[in-house]
């Protein structure tokens, strides 16, 4: 408007806690879900480490004698663990962003109350850190019954790899809020997600990789959640390094939050 | 000031990118009143209403609503607007009741408050007996019915009905039509927008006709019929391919005659008069209808076009 000088972005919360009324909302929606949501937690960890772990980790083991000294088994879980934050917080703020938007439009139901777009991306990822940290909770549970846990720093690797979790969660947010239809979440999944998870120092160290594609591997946020998870279950952890992967995880983390307040207010305040 | 005006927009204009959707409108809506924008498709209503809602930033001109300016103040006033927007909102996971249950507490309500609301709430939209069954089935009147129910949570002091009953059938339209009126008896202010000429007619003590953009007239729906239409409306049938061609034999009998592509419209003050003259003439339409003139027959007057296509 002509005289607007006074600055005060839509986005501003005028009610106290507008974040946590929408967490809430999303928090009852999953109750419908959440009895199969927790069994799927459980089972996927156990499906990968017994097949990936012991299966593969046999041939593995008695070709080489594992990993960097250590059993497959042991090499995986803590990558895997990585790699189940980010698929769950990704899978929460993927489709579900675009129906807010598009499908079901609880984004539109949303705005029209005091809320503005940040306590629509801040809720609905309050949601998404449950979820990621009760599902590396129960894969930690299950990892550690099978004896791959070798230190007790491991317990740290449930915060560290929720926070990549939630690193990808809000970048996921960001680019789906910009979709026009899901066949860009799809590729997204296919060509981003997938690979990801299987190359970035997961299943097998990055070092395996071709050279040119090494560089590629550090760069990813997810390298740096396996590595730190990594040297937390084996106990060969050191601050320094530890502080670094969080202070980049982290960044990233920050960085898709602000990304998709931005894309969700440009794309719902117009 | 009890009655100083709830809404005013003063030139206001909405654009996106170089289209200009609101084409710098006056609106003034006073407390209690039951305000209309009549108009068709792509008028701009819509695009009015998200910007009296605060969800969408005005491109020019002013906009007070509540007395406050929605550029600074918009989450302020939105705590105090109901909004029923044109396309369905709801949760369809949730149940009826639940979807009350969380959008009460968007605007900050205390969880026994907004229980307590909820209960009154689902008494006035008739949908008690449902309360706990999911969304998702219920049928399009019944969302209606929540949705404007959910607009009421936070007791707004304006409820805006975008198109309320578009894609209802009959029958659901009235039952939805009598919920309004009581929100009406009880002063609640309503801003409604309808393609409907008979809504408008019913709900609305006021309203504005909006045709591209633009407010193309203003008042009460009695207003708007004297002043851009006769009492009567004569329709004449006729067996031929392009009725143009029997406005001669009509010429004289109306202040003034629409050409339809299926009828003559004749705009007469006594409507039997004109039938009679009619068959006087001998001239032998195929079927002929007196009926009172309507908003319709405002707008198609205001644009020489129909407000349904
Ligand atoms: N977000 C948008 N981006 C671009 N154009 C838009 C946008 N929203 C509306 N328009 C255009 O602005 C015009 C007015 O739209 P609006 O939705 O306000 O009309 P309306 O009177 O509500 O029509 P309807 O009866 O179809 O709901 C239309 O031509 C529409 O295509
Ligand atoms: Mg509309």
């Amino acid at each position: 408007m002509a005289l607007g000088t006074r600055i005060a972005p839509a986005s501003r919360p005028m009610v106290r806690g507008g974040g946590w009324a929408v967490m809430a909302h999303w928090l009852r929606k999953y109750r419908r879900v959440w009895f199969g949501s927790a069994v799927s937690s459980f089972l996927t960890p156990l499906l990968y480490l017994a097949g990936m772990g012991f299966g593969l980790g046999m041939l593995v083991d008695s070709g080489s004698g594992g990993v960097g000294g250590v059993p497959y088994v042991v090499f995986v879980a803590p990558g895997v663990l990585a790699a189940t934050a980010m698929q769950v917080g990704t899978g929460e703020t993927s489709f579900s962003v675009m129906g807010g938007i598009k499908w079901d439009r609880m984004y539109h139901a949303m705005l029209a109350t005091p809320l503005g777009p940040r306590d629509v991306v801040a809720g609905q990822l309050g949601f998404v850190a449950v979820r990621v940290l009760t599902s590396v909770t129960a894969f930690f549970v299950i990892a550690a019954m099978l004896g791959t846990v070798r230190s007790p720093w491991a317990v740290l690797a449930i915060p560290v790899a929720g926070l990549g979790g939630m690193a990808f969660a809000a970048l996921m947010f960001a680019f789906a809020a910009r979709l026009e239809n899901d066949r860009g979440l799809t590729l997204a999944f296919r060509f981003v997600i997938t690979p990801m998870s299987l190359f970035a120092g997961t299943f097998f160290p990055v070092e395996q990789l071709p050279g040119w594609l090494q560089p590629v591997a550090w760069a990813t946020p997810l390298w740096h959640a396996v590595e730190a998870c990594r040297d937390l279950f084996l106990g060969t952890v050191a601050l320094g390094p530890l502080l670094g992967h969080l202070a980049y995880v982290g960044a990233w983390a920050v960085l898709g939050y602000v990304l998709a307040v931005r894309v969700l207010t440009r794309r719902m305040v117009v | 000031m009890p009655d100083s005006p709830l809404i005013v927009a003063r030139g206001l204009v909405k654009r996106f990118g170089d289209f200009v959707a609101v084409d710098g409108i006056d609106v003034e809506v006073r407390p209690g009143e039951s305000f209309g924008f009549l108009g068709p498709n792509g008028a701009g209503k819509s695009s009015t209403m998200r910007m009296i809602g605060c969800v969408s930033p005005p491109s020019g001109g002013t906009l007070q609503v509540l007395g406050m300016d929605p550029a600074t103040d918009g989450p302020r006033i939105r705590a105090r607007l109901g909004v029923v927007p044109q396309r369905d909102s709801l949760d369809e996971e949730l149940t009826v009741e639940e979807n009350l249950w969380v959008y009460g507490r968007y605007f900050g309500l205390p969880r026994a408050v907004v229980q307590e609301r909820a209960k009154e709430l689902l008494e006035f939209a008739q949908l008690t007996d449902r309360a706990s069954s999911i969304v998702e089935p219920l049928s399009g009147g019944m969302k209606r019915r929540l949705t404007i129910a959910r607009g009421l949570v936070n007791t707004p002091d304006i409820l805006l009905l975008d198109e309320p009953t578009t894609g209802l059938d009959p029958q659901a339209r009235h039952v939805l039509w009598d919920r309004l009126f009581r929100l009406k008896r009880e002063g609640v202010t309503l801003v409604l927008t309808t393609h409907y000429m008979d809504e408008a007619e019913q709900l609305c003590d006021r309203l504005v006709v909006m045709d591209r953009g633009r407010i193309v007239a203003e008042g009460s729906p009695r207003e708007l019929i004297d002043t851009y239409s006769t009492r009567e409306v004569l329709e004449l049938r006729f067996d031929t391919d392009d009725h143009a061609h029997r406005l001669g034999d009509v010429d004289g009998i109306a202040d003034r005659v629409e050409v339809l592509a299926d009828r003559l419209l004749l705009y007469v003050r006594d409507g039997e008069a004109a039938h009679a003259e009619v068959l006087r003439r001998g001239l032998e339409p195929l079927s002929a209808l007196v009926r009172r003139a309507t908003l319709e027959d405002v707008f198609l007057h205001l644009t020489g076009r129909s407000l349904v296509d």
